[in-house]
């Protein structure tokens, strides 16, 4: 019996994210008496599998098919389900990225076990198995009960610390009949030389606020210098200043980083719905009755084209930028 | 081709979120209550538009709910669907849910199921790949976009830093977000039109449920905000620097 932890690769890399979602899995395989086993999909060298023992893993198990190079949820789904049976799993924990909200829900309805997305803690296993989620965009909690034998769940990015040890994982190469892809993908588009959005620990945020797309370097220039990705609200995108990408809040992307830097933002409840779970967020806003002030953690009234560039000069200073 | 839009009742965006019975249920009295944004915005109105380019001959919806939900339907009919279809159940599982939405998809031979990107309210964002699994379909998440050829659909959806294009043939269960298409608001003869179209209840079909809420908490009150003069904003950096730590 054990935890089996998907970790997701891109180009043999595996994400951040899955790191949190390992040292999670092996959290709950500490409680509950069980190992911490992963299971990675596609090419990657042995020495990226054998590192996440570090994060807790005993084991890899490892499956090489040219059909995983390229994310098809049904193909990931089967094969998983495959290593769940193989290895007697009681559960299954994934990160709840784009590729856990396609694979773990299918997963779930294949195997009729139970799953609960946008997990923030650990489970409460004193009196079956509840699991704390995400719900009302960040609002509130719910308290959800998994009343089957096998349980998933899909951890929400940054709600679990990442430990390491110096452990070493064993690899297990298994194989899998791996179907065809039934989904072709034509092409692939990244935005370079930006952080994303999704995976980022630091955002930087504009509003209306900021009049106009010209005066953007206020965002921009801030976000650089900390390695920051840049956000915007609803209107700043539906209006073109940025691109729809950034736009977050209950209708665009949600983002829960360390640090969200809003300028100029009003903070409406709609917009707070994407951002209430960062961890630290600072206002800039030039009215002391913008809502945003009241979920803020530090911030400033006063006016963003006389505050902003100080504040990047002081940033300038501290990082030694001349 | 026949499309299936999965339209779910959630309280308006402003809402107070509260709870009652003990933290046991949300907290329904004077709320408001809308068609999920993601369903109307963007699943239906996207439907539509292929509607009305002649790559659709009927745009069917379904909600799994009680009769509470029936003016949150007669909303997404007055928007622009053909008929709907209520299956009469306030079982919150979303494996239940699903495998009420698969039923109707396989009985009515839909060759298209568009679900919104996640409720508003429970954010399961799981509806559509239970769905497509139960249906033995593909499933493209959080797509951008969405065009139909002949027996092939090609959608944008979205990755880690950027988006890619994916080509499948039908029949296909797609989760809709931003950028699909436009809000849309009903006119006096859509509103009208509304309550004379189809909207058959059907009771369940028998599944398990899988989960259950136990409970909610609202998070802890923030401990209130730290105000920086705006003659020092080099203040806020040490601030963030020295005690918040975040950089
Ligand atoms: C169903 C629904 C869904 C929605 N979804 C979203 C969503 O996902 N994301 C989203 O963002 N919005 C969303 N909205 C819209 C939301 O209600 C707000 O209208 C929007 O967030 C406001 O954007 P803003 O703060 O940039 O602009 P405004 O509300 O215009 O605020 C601008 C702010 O900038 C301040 N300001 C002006 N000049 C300066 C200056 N010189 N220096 C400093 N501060 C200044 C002002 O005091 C003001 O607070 C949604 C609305 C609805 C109804
Ligand atoms: N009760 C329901 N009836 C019909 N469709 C639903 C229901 N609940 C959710 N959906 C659909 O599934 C999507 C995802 O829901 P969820 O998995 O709960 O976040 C929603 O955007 C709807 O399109």
């Amino acid at each position: 019996m054990s935890v089996l932890i998907f970790a997701d690769q891109t180009d043999g890399q595996i994400k951040k994210a899955s790191f949190e979602a390992i040292c999670y899995g092996t959290a709950i395989a500490t409680q509950l008496g069980m190992d911490a086993e992963a299971v990675v999909l596609g090419t990657i060298s042995k020495e990226e599998l054998v590192a996440l023992g570090k994060y807790g893993a005993k084991k890899v198990h490892h499956i090489t098919d040219s059909n995983l190079d390229h994310f098809d949820a049904q193909a990931y789904t089967k094969v998983i389900a495959g290593i769940v049976t193989a290895t007697g799993s009681k559960v299954i924990v994934f990160s709840n990225g784009l590729t856990g909200k396609a694979v773990a829900p299918r997963l779930s309805a294949r195997l009729k076990a139970g799953l609960v997305t946008g997990a923030i803690a650990l489970p409460d296993t004193s009196n079956g198995f509840v699991v704390k989620k995400s719900v009302f965009s960040g609002k509130a909690f719910a308290n959800v009960s998994i009343n089957t034998d096998v349980k998933i769940i899909s951890l929400n990015q940054n709600s679990f610390p990442v430990a390491t040890t110096d452990g070493a994982a064993e690899v297990i190469d298994a194989t899998a009949n791996v179907d065809g892809p039934k989904v072709k993908i034509t092409a692939t588009n990244k935005i370079t030389g930006e952080v994303p959005l999704s995976e980022a620990e630091l955002v930087v945020s504009g509003g209306r606020g900021l009049k106009g797309p010209e005066n953007w370097a206020l965002v921009t220039e801030l976000a650089k210098l900390l390695g920051a990705a840049t956000a915007c609200s609803r209107p700043v995108a539906d209006a073109h200043w940025r691109p729809h990408h950034e736009h977050v809040g209950q209708t665009g992307g949600a983002v829960a980083p360390n640090l969200y830097f809003a300028i100029g933002i009003s903070g409406a409840i709609q917009h707070l719905a994407g951002v209430n779970r960062s961890k630290v967020i600072v206002v800039i806003n030039k009215d002391p009755e913008a809502p945003f002030f009241k979920a803020a953690d530090y911030g400033i009234v006063g006016d963003a084209f006389e505050v902003m560039p100080k504040i990047i000069e002081a940033v300038k200073k501290l990082k030694g930028v001349a | 081709m026949k499309i299936l839009v999965c339209i779910s009742k959630t309280p308006d965006t402003t809402a107070k979120i509260a709870f009652t019975d003990n933290n046991s249920k949300f907290a329904e009295a004077g709320v408001q209550f809308i068609v999920n944004p993601y369903d109307e915005w963007y699943a239906l109105v996207r439907a539509l538009e292929l509607k009305e380019a002649g790559l659709a001959t009927t745009v069917s919806l379904v909600t799994v709910g009680l009769p509470d939900a029936d003016p949150i339907i007669r909303k997404a009919l007055a928007i622009g669907g053909d008929d709907a279809i209520r299956i009469n159940s306030d079982n919150d599982d979303s494996f239940y849910i699903a495998s009420q939405i698969a039923a109707v998809a396989k009985d009515g031979g839909y060759e298209l199921v568009l679900t919104g990107k996640e409720t508003i309210d429970y954010n399961g964002s799981s509806i559509g790949g239970m769905v497509a699994e139960l249906i033995d379909a593909p499933y493209i998440s959080l797509a951008i976009k969405l065009d139909i050829t002949g027996t092939t659909a090609t959608a944008v959806r979205e990755i880690e830093g950027g988006e890619e294009t994916n080509e499948i043939t039908l029949p296909v269960v797609i989760s809709c977000q931003k950028g699909m298409a436009e809000q849309r608001i009903p006119n006096m003869k859509g509103i009208m039109g509304a309550r004379t179209k189809p909207l058959v209840v059907k009771e369940p079909v028998a599944v398990e449920s899988l989960t259950s809420i136990v409970s909610f908490d609202l998070p802890p009150a923030k401990a209130g905000v730290k105000l920086v003069s705006p003659e020092h904003p080099e203040e806020l950096v040490r601030l963030l620097h020295e005690e918040a730590k975040v950089f």
